[in-house]
């Protein structure tokens, strides 16, 4: 008969001490997109590549922009536009799957502080969302010609942006209880809101009165911040863009943060 | 220092009232049954335990470390086994339990995953997406995810419900093994066989009280319903701790 190995005594164990797991969280959601890296990378720039050749070619001969073709004008804001959506659909889909799946439970069990939780979900939203705008940038750019001005604020703009919608995205899948509650959000809220940042135009071709509404969109500072990182020219400062972008990442941050340490939703 | 005290634990849902100022203390090393009928507040409890969920009042510690308060020096100290059968679709049976050991913080636990593995009969679903597993195995990797961090608490909520006699022959004889080594075991379910051959001491709730609590053997002996043999069911005395079970139920308003 085999002998079965006697199990070290739990008084023998090493005393138990708390180490992050944040980095395990980390990789863990960014293995969860990367295991279905074609729908959650490659569809998305799939859909960008159409938007450019639609658009780019329906309207090949408007005006130029800030001195450039109407495609080199096109091709930061979809960058941009698939980071926002692509970073916000990471965190708001995985929590949906977890809660509904039930397995979320397994994080929740582990001695994960709610900052812990927030960072990695957050982060690896914008890996996705980074990873998007990087596969969309480098398929779209051998449409057109484009400058980079002032490389740095395209970084600055890339990498809050993603935050922020990574944060959004981590509000509504806690929010939501249902996947239509969710995609009502994505559909009614995150969608017009990026389709109507001026992604597809400059602000200033605009009728005044929505011209004054585009100013209450943030998503307009993010891509106009954005773009001027390649054009070095925008429709407003990139500081007034940078400034909106760190109090709406501020007040999002600490809304999320807050429902993860009450574990709002999520514990009873 | 007891390896669960708690003390005065009050919840309510709304008007249900789930648990109605619980009090018990689980000693170090114990096989402990926390048995009741279905809506008696035991998956509250334990999820009160676990930090799923926060009393309206009262205390839990558990290893000396307050839930709420320590709640991370708590929850390294236990592991729960939920009830639900519940798995992440993305993942391998190892990937699984490669990343619950990363969230309490342990990236280098290949030893004793193995070990889990093998003890659980895994070994050989080890590289299976969790998809592809039958519910028992599925079980299986569950008790695994909560004892990746070999903590000296475990609680075990219904882990047999709907499993073949084989699992449940493997899985005692492991959870009996870490109980041998010092682990606490914290246990319920509706075999009452089972309770009543592996538990030391039961707690019996109704309606979110402790209407019961005393050794197995103490149970048995105080609570015989009057004319009723002492084995009812043949020699393996399984029906005792039902019939104790069921006439205390009765007994408490």
């Amino acid at each position: 008969m085999e002998q079965v190995k006697p199990l070290i005594s739990v008084n023998a164990l090493p005393e138990a001490r708390i180490q992050s797991g944040f980095p395990a969280l980390f990789r863990k959601e960014v293995r969860r997109f990367y295991s279905v890296a074609f729908q959650t990378v490659g569809a998305p720039i799939l859909t960008a590549v159409l938007y450019l050749l639609i658009f780019g070619h329906v309207l090949a001969s408007s005006p130029k922009i800030y001195g450039y073709e109407y495609a080199s004008f096109l091709i930061p804001g979809l960058v941009m536009m698939s980071i926002l959506q692509n970073a916000f659909a990471n965190t708001s889909s995985s929590l949906i799957q977890s809660k509904i799946t039930g397995n979320l439970v397994f994080v929740l069990l582990a001695p994960l502080s709610h900052i812990e939780f927030f960072a990695a979900y957050v982060g690896a939203a914008m890996i996705r969302g980074l990873s998007v705008g990087f596969g969309v940038f480098m398929v779209t750019i051998w449409f057109a010609k484009i400058p980079f001005a002032a490389p740095i604020w395209i970084f600055i703009f890339a990498l809050l942006g993603s935050a922020l919608l990574g944060s959004m995205g981590l509000i509504a899948g806690i929010w939501a209880d249902k996947f239509d509650q969710l995609a009502a959000s994505q559909n009614f809220i995150i969608m017009p809101a990026t389709m109507l940042s001026g992604v597809f135009y400059s602000i200033h071709s605009l009728p005044a009165f929505w011209l004054t509404v585009s100013h209450f969109n943030p998503f307009f500072y993010m891509i106009d911040g954005f773009r001027y990182g390649f054009f070095g020219d925008s429709d407003v400062s990139p500081y007034h863009s940078l400034l909106v972008l760190l109090i709406c990442m501020s007040l999002v941050s600490w809304l999320a943060l807050s429902m993860l340490k009450k574990g709002y939703k999520l514990r009873h | 220092m007891s390896a669960i005290s708690i003390r005065a634990v009050k919840k309510s849902y709304g008007d249900l009232v789930a648990l109605d100022g619980v009090s018990l203390q689980v000693e170090q090393g114990e096989f402990f049954g926390l048995l009741g009928p279905n809506g008696a507040g035991k998956t509250t409890l334990i999820s009160s335990m676990a930090g799923l969920c926060t009393p309206d009042s009262g205390t839990i510690e558990v290893m000396g470390h307050d839930v709420q308060k320590d709640f991370r020096m708590a929850r390294r100290q236990l592991g729960v086994v939920p009830q639900e059968l519940v798995f992440d679709p993305f993942f391998t049976v190892r990937e699984t339990l490669t990343f619950q050991s990363g969230y309490f913080g342990l990236n280098k636990n290949d030893d004793w995953i193995d070990e889990i593995m093998a003890n659980l009969d895994l070994t050989n679903k080890a590289n299976a997406n969790m998809r592809s597993l039958s519910g028992g195995m599925k079980r299986r990797v569950l008790v695994a995810q909560a004892l990746v961090h070999r903590p000296p608490v475990i609680i075990l909520d219904e882990p047999t419900a709907g499993v073949d006699v084989e699992l449940r022959q493997s899985l005692w004889q492991f959870i009996s093994r870490l109980n041998q080594a010092g682990h606490t075991i914290v246990l319920t379910t509706h075999y009452l066989e089972e309770a009543e051959s592996l538990c030391g001491r039961i707690a019996m709730l109704k309606q979110g009280r402790v209407v019961a609590l005393d050794t197995t053997q103490n149970l048995l002996a105080k609570h015989r319903p009057p004319g009723m043999p002492p084995k009812i069911l043949g020699d393996d005395g399984a029906a005792d701790l039902e019939a104790v079970f069921v006439k205390i139920m009765a007994e408490s308003k």
